[in-house]
């Protein structure tokens, strides 16, 4: 048994036969932290201290024979927007580089409930602001499949570590693309649930309209079984919404014959790679093959998904990061003398340049004179794109497209660009606008070994037929 | 051009920002690039759109009821801690750049 390519039945299931146990199993994946991460930059705090205690709580239930919990001793990461008692958290920003939370995100403390060992926080885009890893204030991640490219982002040490096996599966979060994106980009499922699936209390806020907490795992079935872990009404977030969870897990092996799939013209034009847009062809094929009946179906909005989400996200971010202001726990600049200066300087000294710019961005769109013309336009656009959604899911029970228009691009290839990393996100932000579930699962590769991803988009609160697909799509595969 | 440098100078005060020279020049570069795609939305005829806040209207709600009571599922008593305790005082200072035993301390506000 390798205990670092585990799944997490294979994790659970070693160690309730005793063939490890869960401490053995945490060491095992900080020695491959230890070995890989160092050219790979996915981790930016570890929690040792935390992980071997969890471990050992676990193994004590073991030696005393107790039920074991549905993830004991798996270990995981967690993004580094998501806050962890008494571990650093620093939203990959500078501004929080000292912050240490005095609580848990409810969705890790759903997963330590649960019996995971919490490994340490995941590099990521500040604030989850990009589409590469390249904002982080620490640093960029590479991608474990070439080294000089990028592993996709905002949750891109997330991806990066279940790729490269220093984590059983991780956490990351979704306001425009940021689960799916890198899980295309490094070969791993990544699934964004619906708006309200899953508790934001905890998750530190980019745009709270838009953000969504979700699992990026090895397997379909890892990704099923974490999503029923962390789902459900949290009454610390009234946003979390009073739906019953279903059993993910149970509902995976239904089978996917007779259901009907839309693709939509507008997912396949200009700007798709030719080699993703072969994958992607071939994938659909091969889930007829499985007994689906493919629908072709119109969303006559997605070129304006784009401009639409860019100033939702950043005028929400604008306000949201008001908070940072160097008074109760964010960096504070010194030698400043009065209150304004305060602010200012401790902002310009903390803040990266993209978060600058989405800050400048949302601001502009929600001052005096420009309300209407931008940040009510876009509202009311999104109305539009989720109205595409709803006649589109009256014909199918999902819909199926690239996640991403190409693979990895090189680190430094779209950095000086704000715009052309923008549109990276063209497949992704449609799903974050209209609260919808989506799911990437590995499709094949490119001439150069790059991971290409299947994006399977499903209607409100039905994550189990997007991942009773993505299962079947993964096991004939 | 739809931003103006004057324009950046202005939001970077309300947004509490002071950024260097370059920073403002690179910003007046950016946000005009953006701006200028972000205008094809004008494409759209949305006279008669309602604007879209949130997604959660739509799920777990009371569907026959308008406005905040739809959130009915979400409402709870107005009770001291009721979710949970407030933070202990010391933890509450814990991450501050500056504070005492009580307060949080930060430079002087008003002149007497």
């Amino acid at each position: 048994m390798d205990p670092v390519s585990l799944t997490i039945d294979g994790a659970r299931s070693a160690v309730q036969e005793r063939k490890t146990t869960c401490a053995a199993l945490a060491e095992a994946h900080y020695e491959r932290i230890q070995k890989e991460d160092g050219q790979i930059g996915a981790f930016l705090t570890l929690s040792r201290d935390r992980a071997m205690q969890q471990a050992d709580r676990v193994d004590r239930m073991v030696a005393e024979g107790k039920p074991l919990p549905p993830l004991a001793g798996v270990p995981v990461g967690i993004k580094d927007v998501m806050s962890t008692r008494g571990v650093r958290t620093t939203a990959g920003s500078k501004i929080l580089e000292k912050y240490v939370p005095p609580y848990d995100c409810t969705a890790v403390a759903r997963l330590e409930a649960a019996g995971a060992v919490v490994l340490g926080k995941m590099n990521c885009d500040e604030f989850a602001m990009g589409s590469s890893n390249e904002n982080s204030g620490y640093g960029p991640v590479r991608n474990p499949r070439d080294l000089t490219r990028v592993p996709g982002g905002s949750s891109g040490g997330s991806a990066a570590a279940v790729a490269a096996d220093m984590a059983v599966f991780t956490l990351g979060s979704d306001t425009g693309g940021s689960i799916r994106q890198p899980a295309s980009f490094c070969g791993v499922v990544g699934l964004m649930p619906t708006y309200g699936r899953v508790s934001r209390y905890g998750l530190i806020a980019f745009a709270s309209s838009l953000d969504h907490i979700g699992p990026l795992a090895k397997t379909v079935k890892d990704a099923a079984i974490v999503l029923k872990t962390i789902a459900g009404r949290d009454p610390m977030d009234p946003t979390s919404a009073d739906v019953p969870v279903p059993d993910y897990v149970a509902e995976l092996d239904k089978p996917i014959r007779g259901l009907k799939l839309g693709i939509a013209n507008e997912y396949f034009g200009e700007g798709l790679d030719e080699e993703v847009r072969a994958a992607v062809e071939k994938a659909i094929d091969k889930l007829k093959g499985l007994g689906c009946e493919i629908v072709p179906v119109s969303l006559p909005h997605t070129p304006y998904a784009i401009p639409t989400y860019y100033l939702i996200a950043t005028a929400e971010a604008s306000s949201n990061l008001a908070r940072y202001d160097g008074v109760r726990y964010s960096h504070r600049a010194l030698g400043v003398t009065t209150l304004p200066e305060m602010y200012r300087r401790s902002r310009d000294e903390g803040f990266g340049p993209e978060v600058k710019r989405r800050i400048m961005l949302g601001t502009y769109a929600l001052s005096a004179g420009y309300y209407d013309a931008y940040y009510l336009k876009a509202q009311k656009v999104r109305t539009l794109l989720t109205r595409d959604f709803d006649s589109a899911f009256a014909k199918v029970d999902a819909i199926v497209t690239p996640t991403s228009p190409s693979a990895a691009f090189r680190l430094g290839e779209k950095s000086n660009d704000p715009l052309s990393m923008y549109l990276a996100d063209i497949y992704t932000v449609t799903a974050d606008l209209a609260g919808i579930p989506g799911i990437s699962v590995p499709c094949g590769e490119t001439r150069e070994k790059l991971p290409i991803g299947l994006q399977i988009l499903g209607k409100h609160f039905d994550e189990a037929t997007i991942l009773r697909i993505a299962h079947a799509f993964e096991q004939a595969a | 051009m739809k931003v103006t440098a004057q324009d950046v100078a202005y939001v970077a005060d309300l947004a509490n920002l002071e950024l260097t020279e370059d920073e403002r020049r690179s910003m007046l570069r950016d946000l005009n690039s953006i701006l200028d795609y972000i205008d094809r939305l004008n494409e759209l005829d949305t006279s008669n759109v309602p604007p879209m806040a949130q997604v959660s209207d739509r799920y777990g709600v009371d569907e026959a009821k308008q406005g905040s009571e739809r959130f009915a599922y979400a409402w709870r008593a107005d009770v001291l801690e009721g979710l949970r305790k407030s933070l202990p005082r010391k933890q509450a200072l814990a991450n501050a750049p500056d504070a005492d035993e009580d307060y949080f301390r930060v430079p002087k506000v008003i002149e007497r």
